[in-house]
């Protein structure tokens, strides 16, 4: 990331709202995560007019408007497809994907899953309500099971996405979950998906009080919280529950959970977000909270990889094209290699 | 033995074999060897959508047509002087385009008794009578290439694929003409297997030396030189002059091009061409789907490049919402459609003016778009590079249509040089002008500015929704909604405003009868036209490269008739607008066959429309 130049005036979060009002219901998960993003903003080291955001159709997609950027409310599943042409085309640029579970897993999967596998330096913030909010109430490709919408009177049929297992499953170089209710933790996953070089796909599970209401409550509930969040910390062991007191240990391969009453912290399972191995165990950390014996949900970085980035090779193949044959001469390729006078 | 030289104007050729033979490669090849010695030549490329049809089937079949003179070629010729078939169904399938008396080339090895099943013929139409009207050269094509390899070491397979450099060899013979162009493209071609580029040239001068020693003729045919005007000259395929042009004009812009595109036939050989030209800054990217490729191209025009895509028919239909898009954005780019048999996956090979109507409505509310067309394999090059002018003065998507026909097609073109090519200038933001940036603020061509990210203080956000005239914030203010979509629509029509006065392209400029074309319809119209003026009538030729807008003088040209007939290869979609736009009667002559008019066709609907 380039550093700003001195002379550049230290912009803060108000400098990237903009005049427009904001249009969310009252009291929606995503005032908090504009809040987080605008808050982050001062601190990526880019300039204001370096940065993009691209948005699809949704909800959340309203989000470009209200930040006092370069920005695109595209149109529904092709934020992630306009980009990649963006970033190709401009590989200085900083841009942002602002997205919903709908947005970017059903009408636009296609182009998520190929995005993710070129790996563009940008970053995805994948709002996910588990709900169609825009259109007042449908399930979403990550509805529950049985979940009772206005299009599935008796419970969707529907077996849900597990997100981040399918972004990992298109070779993505980073992902991580967090959620609206939980300032601290989201500013710092943003933070740190900003500063990975590849693409950074973040889950954030945001709270729909008007079609979805409390569909993440027991991760966000004082009661459960404890029993259902396991925050992932890089070279800590993986601990959770009232006082610390639960872990996660692998057996054999099979992840168990443990009390550290009768085991040590030695023995648990050491989060390393470096191993894709152990990254895709815990993107199966997807169970329903209401089974018996379930494990909690992980929240943090769950995996981070360099590769190389497709704009990059680009440019690179621009380069060698150039080496290898001079700058382009337009009369010579009008010419071609067999003239004739008349 | 010295045999006699016989003058033709003007010769049409039809190659034809199993799509393995190597049939385009011999066509392309003959033709770049009369073009390089200063013919005129038009071509018409004829194949199965199938890689490899099963062999010797009518299924299979790959033609190559040309037509190649010493005057000016405006078609690749109705009917055929000399057909040259390898194989039986080969033989039935193009039997019917040979002239009376014409000349049929049989590879004999290509009819034995299960290529004359394949053909489903009951006897050898060799033996049989069937050639009765026609002067028959056979020669066992097969054979003759394995004798003369007889030493290669080469196999038999690699031996029978050579067949074709037997043929092209005894044709240059049979027109007198040089081996030189073709040797070298066989040294360049087979570069890294000296067997290949040795077997190839010497099948070459084999299928030569056999003409000259054959008594098969008594007389070789001269074609002489073309008149063309003076310059130089290349032979240049459609799509890539498409491709040419594009870089051309990203140069003339001083504009990086962005080439977004899903791989479909006949637009593939596009992107083909500009991933070669990367020393131009030219970016690729085969997208994942045609939305995405449409989609890339509207995030590098927002980005600040010539963004441009292209596909056919049903890959346009993907792209529709997104075209809308980037109408709503207003931002420069460019939609080529190579345009085939439709609907649905129709005839992925074969032509049609299948899609203008498409392009003119195929987006939901009022999106109106300019036009442009080409009208032959060379025009590509100026109408493609005219069509990224409009984008980015006008700041607006622009279609560009070629077709099958044209893509695949070649002929001379005397090429132009970059200075001679206009400059191409976007409208930017002057902050010394207007202190803070407003998206939507217009010129008086209605013209809002480009201001690309990384522009300090331009800083804005643009979308799908309406927007406010001027500010570009969401608006759903009934007023304004009608307002921007009066603004959009008086933007294409300010268009109508640089461009060139609509031109009689032939013939009278007032009378009987104006034939109104577009596209790849051009030369036979011209030769038709043509051949009704010698015949005294009082017919003139308009074709349209603006479709919209159209010129300004069009309504007053059309009205300088008495009558009006519209030949298209679809059921008449230029004339369904036509006759709405400007109220006159005008008349459709159409053909939806896959395949193009001939000037014959043309001509008799002349003849009649004149006489009634």
């Amino acid at each position: 990331m380039s550093k700003l130049e001195s002379n550049e005036a230290v912009l803060t979060a108000k400098d990237f709202s903009t005049d427009q009002d904001v249009r969310w219901c009252p009291g929606c998960g995503d005032y908090s995560i504009l809040k987080q993003v605008q808050s982050i903003m001062p601190e990526i080291g880019r300039k204001k007019e370096d940065i993009v955001f691209v948005s699809g159709i949704g909800c959340s997609s309203r989000f470009p408007y209200y930040m006092d950027t370069y920005g695109m409310h595209s149109i529904h599943g092709r934020a992630t497809a306009i980009a990649s042409g963006l970033k190709s085309s401009r590989p200085d640029l900083s841009v942002w994907v602002i997205t919903g579970d709908g947005d970017a897993l059903s009408i636009g999967g296609n182009h998520l899953i190929h995005m993710l596998r070129r790996n563009f330096d940008l970053n995805v913030l994948l709002f996910n309500n588990e709900i169609y909010g825009l259109t007042k109430g449908q399930y979403s490709p990550t509805s529950p099971e049985g979940k009772v919408t206005k299009s599935t009177p008796i419970g969707s049929i529907d077996h849900p996405f597990n997100p981040l297992k399918l972004c990992l499953g298109a070779d993505a170089t980073f992902i991580a979950r967090t959620m609206d209710r939980d300032p601290k933790h989201q500013r710092a996953v943003l933070l740190r998906g900003s500063q990975h070089v590849g693409t950074s796909m973040i889950e954030i599970y945001q709270n729909c009080n008007v079609f979805n209401d409390g569909a993440f409550e027991v991760f966000t509930d004082k009661q459960s919280k404890a029993e259902e969040v396991l925050i992932l910390e890089q070279g800590q062991p993986l601990r959770f529950g009232a006082d610390q007191q639960k872990g996660i240990r692998l057996d054999a391969g099979k992840p168990e959970i443990v009390s550290l009453d009768e085991y040590s912290a030695d023995d648990l399972w050491v989060h390393d977000e470096h191993n894709k191995f152990k990254a895709q165990l815990l993107t199966t950390f997807f169970d329903n909270p209401s089974i018996e014996g379930h494990l909690p949900r992980p929240f943090g970085i769950f995996y981070s990889e360099d590769r190389y980035r497709y704009e990059d090779a680009m440019s690179e193949q621009l380069d060698y094209a150039r080496e290898q044959k001079g700058e382009g001469d337009l009369d010579k390729i009008l010419r071609g290699s067999n003239v004739w006078k008349v | 033995m010295s045999k006699t030289v016989e003058e033709k104007k003007e010769v049409t050729i039809v190659f034809a074999g199993d799509s393995g033979d190597g049939i385009q490669l011999t066509g392309t090849q003959f033709t770049n060897t009369n073009a390089l010695f200063g013919n005129d030549v038009s071509t018409f490329p004829n194949y199965p959508a199938e890689i490899r049809a099963p062999q010797g089937t009518l299924a299979g079949v790959s033609g190559f047509q040309l037509q190649f003179g010493s005057v000016e070629v405006s078609t690749p010729g109705d009917v055929c002087d000399v057909l040259v078939a390898m194989n039986a169904a080969a033989f039935k399938v193009n039997l019917s385009r040979l002239k009376k008396n014409g000349t049929v080339i049989v590879n004999t090895d290509g009819f034995n008794a299960r290529n004359l099943k394949l053909a489903d013929y009951e006897n050898n139409p060799l033996e049989d009578g069937t050639l009765d009207d026609y002067r028959t050269i056979p020669i066992d094509v097969s054979k003759m290439t394995r004798m003369a390899l007889v030493d290669s070491g080469l196999g038999k397979k690699e031996i029978d694929r050579s067949r074709n450099m037997f043929v092209l060899g005894f044709l240059y013979y049979m027109y007198n003409r040089d081996l030189k162009a073709t040797e070298t493209f066989i040294r360049e071609k087979f570069s890294k297997s000296p067997d290949l580029v040795e077997a190839n040239l010497k099948v070459l001068k084999a299928g030569y030396n056999f003409a000259d020693t054959s008594e098969t003729f008594t007389s070789r045919y001269n074609v002489k030189a073309a008149q063309l005007a003076g310059g130089e000259y290349r032979n240049i395929m459609g799509n890539q002059a498409t491709a040419l042009g594009l870089i051309a004009a990203s140069q003339k812009a001083q504009r990086d091009l962005f080439y977004g595109s899903y791989p479909i036939t006949p637009a593939s050989d596009i992107l083909h061409e500009l991933a070669r030209h990367k020393n131009f800054g030219v970016k690729t990217f085969q997208a994942e789907d045609e939305i995405a490729a449409i989609c890339t191209v509207i995030g590098a025009s927002f980005g600040g490049q010539l963004g441009v895509t292209a596909s056919s028919g049903p890959g346009i239909a993907l792209k529709g919402e997104a075209i809308g898009l980037g109408i709503m954005l207003e931002l420069p780019m460019v939609v080529i459609n190579v345009q085939r048999g439709g609907p649905s996956t129709g005839l992925p090979t074969k032509t049609e003016q299948s899609d203008l109507l498409q392009a003119f409505y195929g987006r939901n509310g009022e999106a109106p778009m300019p036009i442009i067309s080409a009208s032959s394999p060379s025009d590509c090059f100026a109408s493609v590079f005219e069509a990224c002018r409009i984008a980015i003065e006008h700041m607006t998507p622009v279609f560009f249509l070629s077709d099958g026909y044209i893509a695949n097609g070649s002929e001379p073109w005397k090429f132009p040089k970059a200075e001679e090519l206009k400059v191409i200038r976007s409208k930017t933001w002057d902050p010394k002008e207007n202190e803070t940036y407003q998206p939507y603020l217009r010129n008086l061509d209605l013209v809002r500015s480009w201001v690309t990210p990384g522009m300090k203080g331009g800083e804005h956000r643009i979308g799908g929704l309406e927007k406010e005239d001027v500010t570009g914030d969401v608006s759903y203010d009934p007023d304004n909604h009608e307002k921007m979509v009066e603004i959009r629509r008086d933007k294409v029509a300010k268009i109508a405003d640089s461009i060139p006065l609509q031109q009689v392209d032939h013939g009278a400029e007032s009378g009987d009868l104006l034939v109104l074309s577009w596209g790849s319809t051009f030369g036979v119209v011209k030769t038709a036209v043509k051949g009704a003026c010698d015949q005294g009538m009082k017919v003139g030729h308009v074709h349209l490269k603006y479709l919209n807008p159209f010129p300004k003088n069009l309504q007053s040209l059309l009205k300088a008739y008495k009558k009006v007939i519209i030949p298209e290869m679809n059921q008449g979609q230029l004339l369904k607008i036509i006759r709405s736009e400007f109220l006159i009667d005008a008349k459709g002559l159409n053909k939806v066959k896959g395949i193009p008019f001939t000037a014959e066709e043309i001509l008799k609907r002349i003849e009649e429309e004149v006489t009634q």
